[in-house]
C-alpha cells in the first residue's frame, strides 16, 4: 500500500504519517477529493505536505497518497496562449468543464491530449544525436516554431523518425542508445524546483527593447538580465508590467500573476489577444504563456507558480529563444513562503521571513541569463526575468527588496510622489539604476548613433541638477536662480514631460522605438544647446521660454514611428525659433 | 452524524483546546453548549491526532472546563439564502434580528466561498455613476471593482458610503440593484445611521444587511464580511443582480483576526499583525468581479479607518495592494469645510481608463481628468511655496494655478450631500475650471477638445 494517514491539519499544512519512502518535494494526493501537495518537511515518520489546496473538510485519518515524484510541469506544443494556475491546470479547461469557480481536487494535464500538431523532421535516420539536438519543428503558433528537442538524458542513433500529426505523446522519432530503442515524444516532464540544463552561460550583452522611454534610454535592461519593479501601491508597477510584456522585443512572455489581482490577469487576458506585437505584427497572445496565481487562490500553489513559470521560461530558451519572464509580485511569493514556514513553527529571520528567504530569491534570479543551450548547434538564448517587488508603506529597507537588490541589476523605483502628480511611469530618474549601461551604450552606437550614450549623459546631469536647484527655488523662490540655471529647470521641465512621461494607454505613446527615443531626446536637448548659447549672448531667458517651438515638442512623443522624418523639420525650426537673426545671417 | 463531546481541557480567551476527538475536519463548523444551556458556534482552526483547537465565535465567558458540550457538525459555516433575504437585517453571524420571520432557505451555501477561476472573468468596463464629482471625474467606480474608502477616526466616511449606496442605484434601466452592508465592529449610532437612511430612502427592500456592533464578541467579525459577500454572491450570480458590497469598518475585522492570531501565540507581523492578512484579506475582497456571461456584478466599497491617518499601517498598505484603487479622504480638506473632503491626488481608480471615454461617459474624460490632476498637483505646490516665501514669491502662472485649485476645491470636488451630479455636469464643471489656465499649460488636452468643450461655450 502507497498510502499514509494524516495525523495533523493546520491551514495549507498537512502532516502525514506512515507514507511509504516519502522523499522531499514529492508530490502527493490528500483526502478523498485527491488534494495536490507536496512534502516540504520529513521528522521520523512524519512528513509535512503544503497543500495547493483549501484543506477544510479534511482531518485526521484521511488517505494520504504519495506519486513519488516532484512536482513537474508538462513540456510540449500548446503551451503558447495557455493561462495555467501555479501548478500548471488550465484555467480555461477548468473552467469549461467545471464552471465558473475553482472547486477543489480537480486534475487536468497541462497539455492538450487530443490536440494534433504537425511535426516537421529536421535530422533523418542515422543522424547521431544528443540530448538538446532539435529532431524537428512544430508550428506552434503563427510566430513562434517550436523546436521539439532529444530530451535529457537520451543519445545516440536515430534508428526511426515520422513526419506529420501527432498528438504530444505519441512518438515522432526513436533513438538507439546504449541501452537500448528510445522512443521520443513530443512532450517532456521537467520537475518545477530544478534548473533545466545548458551547455554554459555567458554575460548578457544585447539590451531587451522595451519601448518605454525611460527603460530604454535611462535604465536599460538586457536580453538574460535581471530587474526590479519596487514600489508603494498604486505607483504603476503593474502597468509597467504591462507594458514590458506588451512592448519588449522579446520572442516569448511568462507572464506570472503571483498573488495579485484577478481583474489583472484579466485585462492581460482579454487585451494580448487583440494586441498586435509591434515586431510581428500579429496578436501578442501568441507568444505569451500566462500564469495566473491570484490573491485569493491558495497560497501554498502561489508558492509553486513563480518555479513553474521559470521552468517553462527555461524550455523556451532552451529552443534558443530569448524569453522574458515577468513575475508580478514576487513579495507575494515570498509571504507565501511566510506563511508556510510559519506553520512549519520555523524560526523566523526577519520580520517573520524564513532566515533562507534571501537564498530562494537569488536561487530564482539565478536561472535567468544568456546561455549556450544544449545541442550540437550550440545555439543561445536568454532568460531576462523581471520581478516587482511590493514594499509594505513603499519603505525600500525591507526584506523583499533588500535581498532582491542583492541579486538583480537594474533597479526601476517607482514612486508614488510622481503617482500622485499622474508622472507616469512612475519612475524615479534620481533613484533608480542599471548597470547594464555599458553594453547598452555600446550597442546603441553600433545601431542607432554615436551621439546616443553622450547625450543620454548630458540629459541626465540636467535632471540631477534640476533637483538640486529645486531645493534652492523652495526656499528662496525662483528669482534667486541665475539666467542658465532658469534654462536648466525649462529643459529638466522638457524632458521630464516631454521625454520621460509616457502614456501606456495612448496607441502613439504607448509604444517608442530605439530610433524614436533618440530623436526626441536630440530635440529636446538641442533645444537646450541653442537656448544656452543664446544665453551666453546676453539674451534674456524670458525671451527662450515659452516659444511655440516648444509646444511643438511637448506634442513630438506622439509623431507616429513611421513619419519619424518630421524630426528633421522640427530641429530646423527649433533652430529657426530660437535665433531668427542668425540664420538671416547665415 | 453530530457527535458531541465533553473533552475540554484549555480556554484561552476566544480558544478552546480539546481531548479525544475522533474524526474531526479541518474549518468543521462546532456548536457550543454553555453550561446554562446557551448555545454558540465555533469553527475548527487546528487538529492533531485527537487534539482539537476551536475558535468560538461567542464571547467564551460562562465557559467552564468540566461541564461545555461541543458538538461536531461535519459541514462548515454557512448562511440560508433565497430571494426574501433581500430588506432582512441579520446579526454578523448571519442570524435575523430585525423580528421578521424566519428564513426559509432555498440553499445553504458555504460563506468562505471559492475563488473566481480567473479565466471566468470578465474585465469591470461599465461605469457606474455615484453623482459625486470628485468619484465620478477624476476616480470613476467601474461595476466589478473594488474600491476602498480610506479614512480616519472624525471623517464623514459613513456619509459618503451612504450617499454611494444611495445615488449609484440608478445604474441601468432595466437592471436589478442589491446593496449588501455589512458593518464589523461599529457603533450602535452609527449602525443606526445607516439604518434609518436605508428606511428613509425606501432603500430597505433591496438591501441585505449584517449588523456586528462593537459590543458584539470580536470574534464574529472574521465571519460577517464572509456573510455578507456570500449573500451578494448569491444574489450577483444566481439572481442577476448589480450588487453593490460596503464593508465598515475593515479596520476593527483585521484586529478581530489579530486577537485570534496572538491567541494562537503566531509569530506576528508587522504591527501585531499575522503574517497572512494579506492573503486574509485578499479571500474578502477577491470576492468583487464579474463574471462572463453572467449578469449580476459585485462591486466592493469596503470602508477602513486608518489609525493616526497613517496610510503605511498594514491594513490600508495590504488592503491598497488588493483593491483597484483607494479613495482617500484628507482632514485638511474637512477642516476647511468641504464636503466630501476627498483628497483627489493620492486616490485612484485602477479601473478607470477602460470604464470611461466614448460610449462610456465621454470621449474627453480621461484627457479632462488627466489634466485637472496635474494642473491641481501643480496648484497645491504652488499653495504650499506661497505659504513659505509669501504671495509675492510667485510668479503670474503659478498665482493662476493657486487660483484654480482653490476654485476646484470650492466648485469640483464640494458638493451637497444630497446633490447629485450627472457626470455631463460634473465634466462640464472641469472644463469651466481649466478656463483659469493660459492655454498653453493645457498639455494633457488635445486642440480640438478644448476647441469642443472650453472654448465653444458650454452652458454653466
Amino acid at each position: 500500500m502507497k498510502e499514509g494517514r494524516v495525523v495533523k491539519v493546520a491551514g495549507p499544512l498537512v502532516v502525514a504519517s506512515r507514507l511509504p519512502n516519502p522523499k522531499m518535494y514529492d508530490l502527493v494526493k490528500v483526502g478523498k477529493d485527491n488534494l495536490m501537495g507536496e512534502i516540504i518537511e520529513l521528522r521520523g515518520d512524519r512528513a509535512s505536505i503544503q497543500v495547493y489546496e483549501e484543506t477544510s473538510g479534511i482531518g485526521p485519518g484521511d488517505v494520504v497518497v504519495t506519486t513519488g515524484e516532484p512536482l513537474s510541469v508538462e513540456l510540449g506544443p500548446g503551451l503558447l496562449t495557455s493561462i495555467y494556475d501555479g501548478v500548471q491546470r488550465p484555467l480555461d479547461v477548468i473552467r469549461e468543464k467545471y464552471g465558473n469557480f475553482i472547486s477543489r481536487g480537480v486534475e487536468e494535464p497541462g497539455l492538450s491530449r487530443e490536440r494534433k500538431w504537425s511535426f516537421q523532421a529536421l535530422l533523418k535516420v542515422g543522424d547521431e544525436v544528443e540530448p538538446g539536438d532539435i529532431l524537428g519543428n512544430v508550428d506552434e503558433t503563427k510566430v513562434v516554431k517550436h523546436r521539439i528537442m532529444v530530451p535529457a538524458g537520451v543519445a545516440g542513433k536515430i534508428s526511426r523518425i515520422n513526419e506529420g500529426e501527432f498528438g504530444i505523446e505519441e512518438s515522432i522519432a526513436v533513438v538507439r542508445t546504449q541501452d537500448g530503442e528510445v522512443p521520443v515524444s513530443m512532450m517532456q516532464r521537467w520537475p518545477v524546483r530544478k534548473g533545466r540544463p545548458y551547455n554554459n552561460k555567458k554575460p548578457p550583452i544585447e539590451p531587451l527593447v522595451t519601448g518605454q522611454r525611460i527603460v530604454d534610454t535611462f535604465f536599460p535592461i538586457i536580453r538574460g538580465g535581471t530587474a526590479c519593479v519596487p514600489g508603494p501601491f498604486g505607483s504603476g508597477k503593474t502597468v509597467l508590467q504591462h507594458a514590458i510584456a506588451k512592448w519588449a522585443n522579446s520572442e516569448i512572455v511568462v507572464f506570472v500573476g503571483c498573488g495579485e489581482r484577478g481583474n489583472e490577469m484579466t485585462d492581460v487576458l482579454q487585451e494580448f489577444p487583440e494586441l498586435l506585437d509591434p515586431y510581428s505584427g500579429e496578436p501578442l497572445m501568441l507568444r505569451t504563456i500566462l500564469i495566473a496565481n491570484t490573491s485569493n487562490m491558495p497560497v501554498a500553489a502561489r508558492e509553486a507558480s513563480v518555479y513553474t513559470g521559470i521552468t517553462l521560461a527555461e524550455y523556451y530558451r532552451d529552443m534558443g529563444y530569448n524569453v522574458a519572464l515577468q513575475a508580478d509580485s514576487t513579495s507575494r511569493w515570498a509571504e507565501a513562503l511566510r506563511e508556510i514556514s510559519g506553520r512549519l513553527e520555523e524560526m523566523p529571520g526577519e520580520e517573520g521571513y524564513p532566515a533562507y528567504l534571501g537564498t530562494r530569491l537569488a536561487a530564482f534570479y539565478e536561472r535567468a541569463g544568456r546561455v549556450v543551450c544544449l545541442g550540437k548547434d550550440r545555439r543561445e538564448g536568454s532568460i531576462c526575468a523581471i520581478g516587482s517587488v511590493s514594499p509594505p508603506g513603499g519603505d525600500l529597507s525591507e526584506p523583499v527588496t533588500q535581498a532582491t537588490l542583492r541579486v538583480v541589476k537594474v533597479f526601476w523605483a517607482l514612486e508614488d510622489r510622481l503617482a500622485f502628480a499622474r508622472h507616469f511611469p512612475a519612475i524615479s530618474w534620481l533613484n533608480s539604476y542599471s548597470l547594464y549601461l555599458d553594453e547598452a551604450e555600446e550597442y546603441w552606437g553600433e545601431t542607432i548613433d554615436s551621439d546616443y550614450a553622450p547625450l543620454r549623459e548630458e540629459a541626465m546631469a540636467v535632471l540631477q541638477r534640476e533637483a538640486e536647484l529645486q531645493e534652492i527655488v523652495r526656499l528662496i523662490g525662483i528669482e534667486a536662480l541665475s539666467d542658465n540655471e532658469r534654462l536648466i529647470m525649462e529643459t529638466a521641465k522638457s524632458l521630464r514631460e516631454d521625454f520621460l512621461q509616457q502614456n501606456a494607454f495612448d496607441n502613439a505613446d504607448a509604444f517608442t522605438s530605439l530610433k524614436k527615443q533618440f530623436l526626441m531626446l536630440k530635440l529636446i536637448m538641442k533645444f537646450h544647446s541653442l537656448a544656452a548659447k543664446e544665453l551666453e549672448k546676453g539674451k534674456p531667458v524670458e525671451e527662450l521660454i515659452g516659444l511655440p517651438v516648444q509646444e511643438a515638442i511637448a506634442k513630438a512623443k506622439f509623431i507616429p514611428e513611421n513619419e519619424l522624418a518630421r524630426f528633421d523639420s522640427l530641429e530646423e525650426e527649433v533652430a529657426a525659433q530660437l535665433a531668427p537673426q542668425t540664420s538671416e545671417v547665415t | 452524524m453530530v457527535k458531541e463531546y465533553l473533552t475540554v481541557r484549555e480556554i484561552v480567551g476566544p480558544l478552546i483546546f480539546m481531548e479525544g476527538v475522533e474524526g474531526a475536519k479541518y474549518n468543521e463548523l462546532v456548536e457550543l453548549e454553555f453550561p446554562d444551556g446557551s448555545l454558540g458556534l465555533g469553527n475548527v482552526l487546528e487538529i492533531e491526532d485527537d487534539v482539537v483547537l476551536l475558535q468560538s465565535f461567542e464571547s467564551t465567558s460562562g465557559l467552564n472546563i468540566a461541564e461545555t458540550r461541543v458538538r461536531f457538525t461535519g459541514k462548515s459555516l454557512e448562511l440560508s439564502v433565497c430571494r426574501d433575504i433581500l430588506g432582512r437585517v441579520f446579526d454578523g453571524l448571519g442570524r435575523p434580528i430585525d423580528k421578521g420571520p424566519r428564513v426559509i432557505p432555498e440553499k445553504k451555501l458555504d460563506i468562505n466561498g471559492n475563488p473566481i477561476n480567473p479565466f471566468a472573468r470578465d474585465y469591470p468596463t461599465d461605469f457606474i455613476q455615484t453623482g459625486i464629482s470628485a468619484i465620478d471625474g477624476l476616480n470613476p467606480l467601474v461595476r466589478g471593482q473594488k474600491l476602498p474608502i480610506f479614512s480616519g477616526a472624525g471623517l464623514p466616511h459613513n456619509r459618503i458610503a451612504a450617499q454611494i449606496a444611495r445615488q449609484a442605484g440608478v445604474l441601468g434601466e432595466t437592471e436589478e440593484f442589491a446593496v449588501v452592508f455589512a458593518t464589523m465592529g461599529i457603533t450602535f449610532e452609527e449602525a443606526d445611521f445607516f439604518i434609518r437612511e436605508f428606511r428613509t430612502q425606501a432603500a430597505l427592500e433591496r438591501a441585505v444587511l449584517f449588523i456586528n456592533l462593537a459590543d458584539d464578541p470580536a470574534i464574529e467579525r472574521i465571519a460577517t464580511p464572509r456573510m455578507a459577500l456570500t449573500a451578494a454572491e448569491y444574489l450577483a450570480y444566481e439572481l442577476d443582480m448589480q450588487v453593490l458590497v460596503l464593508l465598515i469598518d475593515m479596520t476593527y475585522y483585521c484586529d478581530a483576526l489579530r486577537e485570534i492570531s496572538a491567541a494562537r501565540k503566531e509569530v506576528p507581523g508587522r504591527r501585531g499583525y499575522p503574517g497572512y492578512l494579506y492573503t486574509d484579506l485578499a479571500s474578502i475582497y477577491e470576492r468583487a468581479g464579474r463574471i462572463k456571461g453572467v449578469k449580476g456584478s459585485i462591486t466592493q466599497i469596503p470602508v477602513l479607518s486608518m489609525p493616526s491617518d497613517d496610510k503605511t499601517h498594514p491594513i490600508p498598505d495590504l488592503t491598497g495592494y488588493i483593491t483597484e484603487g483607494q479613495i482617500i479622504l484628507s482632514r485638511d480638506l474637512q477642516r476647511r469645510g468641504i464636503y466630501p473632503p476627498i483628497d483627489v491626488l493620492p486616490s485612484l481608480s485602477r479601473l478607470k481608463e477602460k470604464g470611461i471615454g466614448e460610449g462610456k461617459t465621454r470621449e474627453d474624460h480621461s484627457a479632462l481628468s488627466n489634466q485637472l490632476f496635474s494642473a491641481y498637483a501643480r496648484g497645491k505646490e504652488a499653495r504650499e511655496l506661497s505659504i513659505i516665501l509669501g504671495e509675492a514669491a510667485l510668479s503670474e502662472e503659478d498665482k493662476l494655478f493657486v487660483k484654480f485649485s482653490d476654485e476646484f476645491e470650492d466648485r469640483f470636488i464640494k458638493q451637497g450631500e444630497y446633490e447629485e451630479r450627472s457626470i455631463e455636469e460634473t465634466l462640464s464643471i472641469g472644463w469651466d475650471l481649466l478656463r483659469i489656465l493660459p492655454r498653453s499649460e493645457l498639455k494633457r488636452v488635445k486642440d480640438e477638445q478644448i476647441s469642443r468643450y472650453m472654448e465653444a461655450g458650454v452652458s454653466r
